[in-house]
């Protein structure tokens, strides 16, 4: 059913620019799937993110200052003077943290589904480029309070490309306006950080539209045959997300009313101290696993190669599975390694939080006493001392890991695609769907 | 019937020639106008006026440091012990990952100066710390000794000597 207006304003409009009927055409004519679960809801979750980010983060920066005598106190006008100034700060500061769960759920989703292999490439990189664009907003926007952990991160982050040969040191200085991180970056970033998340609404139009395109993928992997597979979106969809929703904001607001500084970090409650580093930086949570991947490296620049290309890899993903079947849920072999590279990305995120210099395990007992690499001896019997007998380090830990993260998409994923033996697939989502409801099974079990 | 013009016989259409001219000099033209919207962001004329810092080193006693500040980042001066010194000159020079002798690295060797920011990825070192007794960093563990090289952990380089010269016996400008 095309759109076809009554009202005659509506009609002189949209002869003149037919918006309404883009509108009308997604949300009725658009054909869904009829069987898709709530890992579905995730990216209208992070739209309605990207819209508390905008408007909550507008509303700062009427109060905010980003010069770096004014801005950390200015935050903390914000917080204690500005009418519920509080609120809106927390809102953006766990927002941003919120942002990235459902994005990091968005994507995990996707790689379970297969939701990156053709015809839907295009779509899953225009993600990975809103992925990284928040990144870099998210960066940003954490040294905008001008907190010891603003202000280290963003020379960590920005040294990084110190790391690049020969022009790495003037891109730097060029990054910075200055020959450390001071008010020239902090204005610039504050540019940026008001800037990207246009940008990012921007890349989200090209991100639907290519949806749009051939459609969402779902939980069988196959496309749509006919009628009997799909559902308008609306109502159907609408309903099914605005409940998601519902859930979603109880899990935000009880961070935010209960818990808003439990994401963050004390030491940013510190002002910046261009002299002196905090003993433990950490990135923000949602940077850890590329952080914990750029401490494995013993070598500069291997380690930021390798941190970078953690991400860029992503972007192979289609060419590197060659399973023909989308879904896990008929990929006997997969299924079981995709929650192993599951696991590893959380031990990598937690590995990114822990000490560079530390053991992960450690066993203490007698040792013998060296110096200079010498066992010492006394009247022919070798000194013993209290030591540690074995011990895991961190940094060790995160070797293993990230090799783990690297063998999944280089190695096991073509392989397995290849030698695997998928289940029978159904002949249509709708066959699918009547296979599993339940009047179905008490018929069957009658 | 088409007409030809002489240019053609050869290969090469005039049209051709005004392709390549016309969208070269758009090319250029391009850079051009970009240049200056890249350029603005590197470090401006106040930013770059040389600064320079003056210390009296007076106060310093043998075995402490202070941390001054040139160009907005923080500088060590160290007053190091005769331990110190001799460690720092007994380093067989070529086992180092950045090979440079003690002598190299001071004007007088009691005065070891140099720029405070580990050559990993920027943090400031601590002090007296360490496997060689040296500089810490503690964000990713670089172990700097007494002449302030990089012994152990990422950072590829020694900490940096900035310029700087002896005004008189207790006084130096950095810069
Ligand atoms: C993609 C969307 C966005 C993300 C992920 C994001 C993220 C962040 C983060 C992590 C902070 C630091 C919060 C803190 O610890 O205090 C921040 C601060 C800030 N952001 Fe955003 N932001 C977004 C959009 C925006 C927009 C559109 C504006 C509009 C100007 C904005 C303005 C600000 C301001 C003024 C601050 C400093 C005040 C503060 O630190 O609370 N943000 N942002
Ligand atoms: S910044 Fe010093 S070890 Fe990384």
């Amino acid at each position: 059913m095309s759109f076809e207006p009554k009202n005659t304003a509506v009609k002189w409009v949209e002869d003149r620019l037919p918006i309404m009927g883009m509108l009308h055409h997604a949300l009725y004519e658009y054909p869904t799937p009829k069987n898709l679960s709530y890992w579905w809801t995730f990216g209208s979750l992070a739209g309605v993110v990207l819209v508390i980010q905008i408007v909550t983060g507008i509303v700062l920066a009427m109060h905010y200052t980003p010069h770096v005598d004014m801005a950390f106190n200015s935050v903390e006008h914000i917080m204690r003077d500005v009418n519920y100034g509080w609120l809106m700060r927390y809102m953006h500061a766990n927002g941003a943290s919120m942002f990235f769960i459902v994005v990091y759920l968005h994507m995990f989703r996707g790689l379970y589904y297969g939701s990156y292999k053709a015809p839907r490439e295009l779509l899953w990189w225009l993600g990975l480029v809103i992925f990284l664009l928040m990144m870099a907003t998210a960066f940003m926007g954490y040294v905008l309070p001008w907190g010891q952990m603003s202000f280290w991160g963003a020379t960590v982050i920005t040294n990084l490309f110190s790391a690049i040969p020969v022009v790495g040191e003037s891109i730097v200085s060029w990054l910075w306006g200055g020959f450390s991180v001071d008010n020239p970056t902090l204005n610039r970033f504050f540019s940026l950080h008001y800037l990207l998340p246009f940008v990012i609404v921007g890349v989200v139009i090209l991100h639907i539209w290519a949806l749009h395109t051939n459609g969402s993928n779902n939980p069988t992997g196959i496309e749509i045959k006919d009628g009997q597979d799909s559902i308008p979106f609306h109502p159907y969809y609408t309903v099914k997300d605005l409940f998601g929703l519902a859930i979603f904001l109880i899990f935000f607001s009880a961070f935010l009313f209960y818990a808003p500084n439990y994401m963050g970090h004390p030491d940013n409650y510190i002002p910046a101290d261009p002299l002196v580093t905090p003993v433990h930086i950490v990135p923000e949570w949602y940077f850890l696993p590329f952080y914990a991947i750029l401490r494995a490296v013993p070598d500069k620049l291997g380690g930021v190669l390798l941190m970078f290309g953690a991400i860029a890899v992503l972007f192979a993903l289609p060419w590197l599975d060659k399973s023909r079947v989308r879904s896990a849920r008929f990929r006997p072999i997969y299924k079981q390694v995709f929650w192993v590279f599951v696991l590893v990305c959380v031990a990598l995120t937690y590995m990114g939080a822990q000490s560079a210099d530390g053991n992960m395990v450690e066993f203490r007992g007698m040792v013998p006493v060296e110096i200079n690499g010498v066992v010492q001896m006394k009247d022919g019997v070798v000194l013993m001392e209290e030591g540690i007998t074995f011990a895991l380090s961190n940094v060790l830990v995160s070797q293993l890991l990230t090799a783990y993260y690297f063998l999944h998409l280089l190695v096991l994923l073509p392989m397995i695609g290849l030698f695997e033996r998928p289940r029978p697939l159904p002949a249509s989502i709708a066959e699918d769907v009547l296979a599993k409801s339940p009047a179905k099974e008490e018929a069957s079990n009658a | 019937m088409t007409t030809t013009t002489p240019g053609e016989e050869d290969g090469v259409k005039r049209r051709d020639f005004l392709y390549v001219a016309a969208g070269g000099l758009g090319a250029v033209g391009t850079a051009a106008a970009i240049w200056p919207f890249i350029s603005q962001m590197n470090p401006s004329a106040d930013v770059l006026a040389l600064s320079t810092t003056e210390v009296d080193l007076e106060g310093i006693e043998v075995g402490s440091e202070i941390t001054t500040v040139w160009q907005g980042k923080p500088v060590f001066v160290r007053h190091r012990t005769g331990e110190e010194i001799k460690k720092a000159e007994d380093v067989v020079v070529a086992e180092l990952p950045d090979p440079e002798p003690d002598a190299d690295r001071v004007i007088k060797p009691e005065w070891l100066v140099m720029i405070g920011v580990c050559t990993h990825l920027g943090c400031v070192p601590v002090k007296e710390q360490g496997e060689y007794d040296g500089w810490f960093c503690p964000c990713h563990g670089s172990h700097y000794d007494t002449s302030g090289r990089i012994r152990k952990g990422p950072a590829p380089l020694n900490l940096a000597i900035p310029p700087y010269e002896f005004l008189d016996d207790s006084n130096i400008k950095i810069g």
